[in-house]
């Protein structure tokens, strides 16, 4: 390396020193990987890497380290326009890297940040200040370095289009042009943030920068990398949770051409062959006794049976505000109903895969992993290495939902624990779930049971509102568990605990039992089910002879936002124009990791209950639009993931075995069950929040409702089973 | 050995004849824009096109297609793909991108056979192609523009 990068260099380390949270290590990087790895010899190359989100070229190559996982909701264009606005360049300029795994670097600062991961919709929010504050500060230096090199006043000077501008002299230079001088200044403090009124970039609906990759084949997912040597593995799971290897019978899958081992796991039995299809093959071919002794032995109908006779049974004490057992009492007017919810598979389209490189000195994982260091984690201590010897490449995915967050790591644990056991034949291991291997996974959204007794005034309006929840914590024995609190994990209360509604006297009570069954966050966690069986129940009480949606306003004191888009919705559907018979119009609403939305469904049903969805009329307030275009389409993919679960979701145990297997048993929605959807966003000024998941909420219990005004049956439990809508 | 054109190209493949089509493109020919997604022709995840009409590469044994004309979403001079990918882009169409290439082979074949699909026409040729994501409003927009691109 020159004397003058090796400047740049510890000017960098220094001005990473200097810049303090978020932006906390400053580093040199020449571009790409490879280059990376070859430092020595790019010794002209002087990037400008301000921090560690952004990185300037020479040649007017400007890259953003996404530290999020694109698995569809639009991280890798909504992250990057944050720094694109502060830096002053042109979008179609920007290209887009996923960041390594690295917690200090990285962390997600909504979860802490201390744990590089994506979940609760909170990319876009916890990365607001952060990437503006990284593209600013670049900007900043830029000027700065223009300004020594034209011995002018930095005041003098503007950035605009990749270039900074000096208007007295006439003077332009492009980024490139000045990086090698900004390495040799400090970098600027006090950069100042632009005023919304200057936003040039946020709020505009510009193109997702992954989209043409993603139609002509060339988009990468961890299963199509294609390394020397590089093998594919497949693994034999016990068929209840829990269970384990008693015997193995290896003979006819080893005799199976390509395959090269047949190796015991924790987790199970991996066959490792040259191909997917040899892997495939040797799976079948073994024959595995596995010792259930220790598993979980659950049927999940005897399951619902046992919460339901929990739910009668005071809990944990999640909300308590007023007296709302004595409320209830001596009140003429009460309702009480229960609420019953199936597990739920993620079914992303691409089953869970990875590859694992894993040497003496190291261990180099590609994923589309959606919690990098905590995979990052659980790699390096089955490899017997520190997490800084693992290296995670993270690559889109097909899909996640919740599924590659895992605080186990699982799939990624497998495969290290296959590259551990093959190292003798020292190649990279592809391993590779099928969907049966996905569907029967577990990992799911829990089973829950809601019990909801409500007492009235004469009014109509909620006196008391007692409900009782009972599933699996997703939280417990994670190291998430710290989130808990008097033993409620807040996933399992979030939107109950804190019902939105004014009633004064409220009670929240919480049974998690535990099940052996392994559970996970599932797309909007636990609003999935809280969000149908309040929404429902509130629909059950404005049905004593009020108009759904004027109860709801009436009961949203001090909530304007909820009610902003309770409103929007309803007016944008035509709430209250009359349908025609065996149609039905049904509202919801629901707040989920700060964002607001409303979901007004119209429904026609056939006398066979059959029924269709037909349009939804969607109203969200997520702060500021950064990309309305991805808001949108969010909220359409939202309502389509929440109206498969409502039509169909279902995953049933008995005797500890799944009783699903592949998308013909757990279907998923089809195009022709699409409704027409229409999204309307709130104006607003608010720091911006997600909406990767809070469209799913509100439209299962809309659609319930909606089939309730059509039919007057009132759906209480998921799938929505059209036998009971019969005429 | 077994003799596949592929995209215009000839290939002689050494697998094994059950090996189904979309293994053959991703693990021998390195073609990997066709997914896999269920094994099972339940999701579309694999979809190309046979002599022009759209099958499911992963029930397909290789050995049933031998000098089969067979396109995929590498194949870049199809003017119907072309339009559909254009189309695609346009409308935003893309979330996770996974399923996409096989969408865009259905849909190939109902324009191929139908240059003004209804609503209900595109519901029935792409019942069978599954998007997690639910980008099916899109979807139905953007098969509805390329159809129109096509026709003009």
């Amino acid at each position: 390396m020159s004397a003058i990068t090796n400047l740049g260099r510890r000017r960098f380390l220094q001005a990473g020193a200097l810049l303090g949270a978020g932006l906390t290590l400053g580093f040199y990087l020449p571009i790409g990987r490879a280059a990376q790895r070859a430092a020595g010899a790019v010794s002209a190359n002087a990037v400008l890497a301000p921090n560690a989100f952004l990185r300037i070229a020479p040649d007017n190559t400007i890259t953003v380290l996404v530290k999020h996982l694109e698995m569809g909701q639009g991280v890798h264009t909504g992250l990057p326009m944050l720094v694109a606005e502060e830096l002053e360049v042109p979008w179609e300029r920007i290209q887009v890297e996923s960041a390594p795994a690295d917690a200090k670097l990285y962390g997600n600062l909504a979860w802490g940040g201390s744990t590089q991961g994506t979940g609760g919709s909170s990319s876009l929010t916890n990365s607001w200040d952060q990437l503006r504050q990284a593209g600013a500060t670049a900007r900043e230096w830029l000027i700065a370095a223009a300004a020594a090199q034209w011995q002018v006043e930095p005041g003098t000077l503007k950035a605009e289009n990749g270039t900074v501008v000096h208007a007295a002299s006439g003077r332009k230079a492009s980024y490139g042009e000045l990086t090698a001088k900004a390495a040799e200044l400090p970098p600027p403090q006090n950069v100042k943030l632009k005023a919304p009124g200057e936003w040039k970039i946020i709020g505009k609906s510009l193109p997702r920068k992954d989209t043409l990759a993603k139609v002509n084949g060339q988009a990468q997912f961890a299963g199509d990398l294609k390394f020397p040597g590089m093998l594919t593995a497949l693994v034999a799971r016990p068929p209840v949770f829990g269970g384990k290897v008693k015997t193995v019978q290896a003979d006819a899958a080893r005799a199976v051409p390509g395959v090269k081992a047949v190796v015991s796991i924790p987790q199970g039995v991996a066959v490792v062959a040259r191909d997917f299809w040899s892997a495939k093959k040797g799976r079948d071919a073994l024959a595995v006794e596995w010792d259930e002794s220790g598993g979980a032995k659950v049927s999940s109908d005897a399951l619902r049976a046992q919460y339901l006779e929990l739910s009668k049974t005071p809990g944990a004490v999640a909300a308590d505000r007023g007296d709302a057992a004595g409320a209830l009492k001596g009140v003429s007017k009460t309702l009480e109903s229960t609420f019953a919810f199936p597990y739920l598979a993620h079914a992303p389209m691409e089953p869970l895969n990875c590859v694992v490189q894993l040497k003496d000195d190291a261990c180099e994982i590609w994923a589309g992993s959606q919690a990098q260091t905590l995979d990052q984690a659980t790699a390096a201590k089955i490899a017997g290495l520190s997490p800084q010897q693992v290296t995670i490449h993270t690559l889109l995915a097909g899909g996640s939902f919740g599924r590659r967050a895992n605080p186990t790591a699982d799939y990624i644990a497998e495969a290290v624990e296959i590259a551990k056991a093959t190292r003798d034949l020292n190649a990279p291991i592809r391993l590779m779930w099928t969907r049966e291997d996905d569907i029967k996974g577990g990992y799911y959204r829990p089973l829950f049971v809601h019990r909801i007794a409500a007492a009235l005034d004469a009014q109509g309006k909620p006196l008391a509102w007692i409900q009782r929840i009972v599933g699996q914590s997703i939280l417990a024995g994670t190291p998430f568990a710290a989130m808990m609190k008097n033993g409620i994990d807040p996933t399992s209360v979030e939107g109950a605990a804190n019902l939105p509604y004014d009633v004064p006297n409220l009670r929240v009570e919480l049974h998690s039992p535990q099940v052996g069954v392994p559970v996970l966050w599932w797309r909007s966690v636990g609003h999935t089910h809280i969000a149908f069986a309040t929404e429902v129940f509130i629909d059950e009480l404005a049905a004593a002879g009020q108009d759904p949606y004027e109860y709801r306003r009436a009961l949203l004191v001090d909530q304007p936002r909820l009610r902003g888009v309770l409103e929007l919705a309803a007016s944008k559907s035509g709430w209250g124009a009359p349908l025609p018979k065996g149609r039905g119009r049904g509202i919801a609403l629901q707040e989920s990791f700060d964002s607001y939305v409303a979901e007004v469904a119209e429904v026609t049903v056939q006398p066979d209950g059959s029924f269709h969805v037909d349009r939804v009329v969607c109203a969200v307030d997520c702060g500021v639009a950064v990309n309305p275009n991805v808001i949108e389409a969010q909220m359409e993919g939202g309502i389509g993931f929440g109206l498969a679960a409502a039509l169909h979701g279902k995953i049933t145990l008995k005797d500890g075995r799944v009783e699903q297997s592949n998308y013909t048993d757990y279907p998923l929605l089809r195009i022709g069950e699409m409704p027409k959807v229409e999204v309307h966003i709130v104006p607003s000024t608010e720091r911006p929040t997600g909406v990767g998941e809070p469209g799913v909420p509100p439209i299962a219990p809309a659609v319930a409702n909606a089939l309730f005004a059509a039919t007057g049956k009132r759906v209480r439990s998921l799938p929505i089973n059209p036998a009971e809508l019969k005429g | 050995m077994i003799t596949l054109f592929v995209n215009g190209q000839r290939h002689e493949v050494d697998a094994p004849p059950d090996t189904p089509l979309l293994w053959v493109w991703r693990d021998t020919l390195g073609l990997t824009g066709t997914k896999y997604g269920c094994g099972q022709a339940a999701c579309g995840a694999c979809t190309v096109q046979v002599n022009g009409s759209p099958m499911r590469s992963c029930v397909l044994p290789v050995s049933a297609v031998a000098c089969a004309q067979v396109t995929t979403i590498e194949a870049t001079g199809d003017r119907i793909v072309q339009a559909l990918q254009r189309a695609w882009v346009k409308q935003e169409v893309s979330q996770c991108g996974y399923c996409q290439p096989g969408q865009i082979l259905s849909a190939a074949g109902l324009l191929a056979g139908n240059p003004r699909p209804s609503d209900s026409d595109i519901d029935a040729a792409m019942g069978g192609n599954l998007c997690r994501c639910a980008t099916y409003v899109r979807i139905r927009a953007a098969i509805h523009d390329a159809a129109a691109t096509l026709r003009a």
